[in-house]
């Protein structure tokens, strides 16, 4: 039961082979016994996923049922949950009950599943290996000795090790991808503005976009189309309607050409994993793609631009933690400046107070045109080299990291040994483009990531691809040798 | 480009955060790290490019000016660490 895909678990569910109470208790059995070896989840909601798959199983019986009633799925703890704690993974929000739930929660919700609980992330989901949670490293489900990824890792690690079918993620610089990549699943970064933000803690408010995670490109189409859409709740919502992805799924991919950008096969790239890339094309090149060169010059800029903008936003964003209207406040502040900087101090860890110190300076008297300006200017590029591209290519090709996943411990000190390893994800974010990561083998039982790159709105080309192309291999269906 | 300690401090202060004597240096150096890692973009000629501020270049959408929430006060201040009277709490600012 814990290894069928969402389609089967519907329509086990539609048959009445199994219950919603039965599925999401099998599920809840599994997370009792591996998360403690993974440390996927902050919170497990065990009574209300269960009077939710109640509620599934008295619909299925009526007849009303909806596409994902009774199946079990996770949010990523950065996602308000009314009434459930929503702690970003940071000691700031470990006291935070959210009041009210995020769009997607909601979505979800009335399409049918049912929720589980909240899954680990880096602290406001800044950083790339969950190491910088509150509530310690995830651990990868393929080898406990490696990182699962950063920042959605438990909810990639939750999939992967079957703890839950699907997952929400957010990708503000590969955030969904990398971890979907080191985790051996499939994941999802939508264009910006196709899923709303509301109830999303916010990060960096020009690049966060929520998505789907999953072991699958199915059911990633399955959990986006209950997620995306119009929001006038989200400034940046963008009004566009919602196609239909799954009908989208079986077209074949004869004729697509994909854009092999030469600066993603350059010397970063880990040459075992150039060959895992390199045999995933040759698999699109037997379906019928054409393949072509293409470049994209400024790759490596995408990573001082990106850390330059997002600590900028942060810095930003992050001031509402003042320690006054909600989350963490100092014991005995002596003044109003005390509690502030106590309050932050304490509660915020050293990544993300790097990050804000970042922005903080970017924004400053003095440097905002050397550092926010120019890198808001070589976004412009960077997203002008992506739309030259398009005009040749439908979709581009690439690894999704330049190695398979770390070890933990082995880059936690060295903040610019983690941002280098970014280089493939962060583009598409400052473009505001969507971008799949697929299973494409593994190294050293270390699974890899294959990355399409889409234009805007182009979710169904993607999904098609990554679909026809798990059609044709198994890595997807690959798992980790756990309990 | 060098962030040194004095500065440190300052920029801690205006993002109302105190970095601990302890910690100093490794803020200072890792900072530091990262400027020079963002100084790369200077090599990238620029000139007359407008910045980009929107992925897609769209722009605020605007509702018309309407009250749309209901006053919620009293169950949001529920999470607050101190509230009397429906204020928020802080030290004594003005003596």
């Amino acid at each position: 039961m814990l290894d069928l895909s969402l389609t089967q678990m519907a329509q086990g569910l539609a048959e009445r082979k199994f219950s919603s109470v039965e599925l999401t208790q099998a599920f809840l059995q599994r997370i009792q016994i591996v998360n403690p070896q993974l440390n996927a989840f902050i919170t497990i909601t065990e009574s209300q996923a269960l009077d939710a798959a109640k509620a599934a199983d008295s619909q299925l019986e009526k007849g009303t049922a909806t596409p994902l009633t009774g199946i079990p799925i996770a949010h990523k703890d950065l996602f308000c949950t009314e009434g459930v704690k929503t702690s970003c993974g940071s000691k700031m929000l470990d006291n935070f009950i959210a009041p009210y739930d995020a769009a997607i929660v909601t979505n979800l919700a009335e399409a049918g599943a049912v929720s589980l609980g909240k899954t680990n992330l880096d602290e406001f989901a800044m950083g790339s290996s969950n190491e910088s949670s509150f509530y310690g490293a995830v651990k990868n489900p393929w080898d406990t000795q490696a990182v699962a990824g950063g920042s959605s890792g438990g909810s990639a690690a939750a999939v992967a090790a079957r703890l839950v079918p699907a997952a929400t993620g957010s990708d503000t610089g590969g955030s969904i991808r990398q971890p979907a990549a080191f985790c051996g699943i499939t994941g999802l970064k939508p264009t910006y503005g196709r899923v709303s933000r509301w109830g999303m803690v916010a990060y960096a408010s020009s690049m966060d976009q929520a998505g789907p995670m999953a072991r699958s490109a199915e059911d990633c189409a399955l959990m986006l189309q209950h997620m995306a859409g119009f929001d006038a709740r989200d400034s940046t919502s963008i009004e566009q309607a919602v196609p239909d992805y799954l009908s989208q799924l079986g077209n074949s991919i004869q004729g697509m050409t994909f854009g092999l950008p030469k600066e993603y096969f350059a010397e970063d790239l880990n040459p075992q994993m150039a060959e895992r890339i390199q045999a995933a094309i040759k698999e699109l090149e037997k379906l019928g793609a054409k393949v072509k060169a293409i470049s994209l010059p400024l790759t490596r800029m995408a990573i001082p631009a990106y850390y330059v903008i997002t600590p900028a936003e942060a810095s930003s964003n992050l001031s509402r933690f003042d320690g006054v209207r909600y989350g963490y406040r100092c014991e005995d502040p002596k003044d109003l400046e005390d509690l502030y900087k106590r309050s932050r101090s304490e509660a915020f860890g050293h990544e993300v107070k790097r990050r804000i110190l970042i922005g903080t300076y970017a924004l400053s008297e003095g440097f905002y045109d050397a550092y926010y300006n120019k890198a808001q200017q070589i976004r412009r590029l960077l997203a002008e080299d992506f739309q030259k591209a398009f005009q040749q290519v439908d979709l581009i090709v690439a690894p999704t990291t330049p190695n398979p996943a770390f070890d933990l411990g082995s880059k936690i000190t060295d903040p610019i040994q983690m941002y280098l390893e970014d280089i493939y994800t962060l583009g598409v974010n400052l473009a505001g483009l969507p971008a799949i990561s697929v299973p494409a083998g593994q190294i050293n039982n270390r699974p890899v990531g294959l990355q399409l790159i889409g234009n805007h709105f182009g979710e169904s080309q993607l999904l098609n691809a990554a679909h026809q192309f798990q059609q044709v291999t198994d890595h997807h269906l690959q798992k980790p040798a756990l309990v | 480009m060098k962030l040194n300690v004095e500065e440190l401090h300052k920029v801690a202060h205006l993002a109302r955060l105190s970095i601990h004597a302890k910690d100093e240096e490794s803020y200072s150096q890792a900072l530091s790290n990262i400027l020079n890692l963002v100084d790369e973009m200077q090599s990238i000629d620029t000139h007359g490019v407008q910045p980009m501020a929107h992925p897609m270049d769209a722009v605020q959408r605007l509702r018309t000016d309407q009250v749309t929430e209901n006053n919620q006060r009293d169950y949001l201040q529920q999470l607050a660490p101190a509230t009397e009277n429906g204020l928020y709490l802080v030290p004594r600012v003005v003596e």
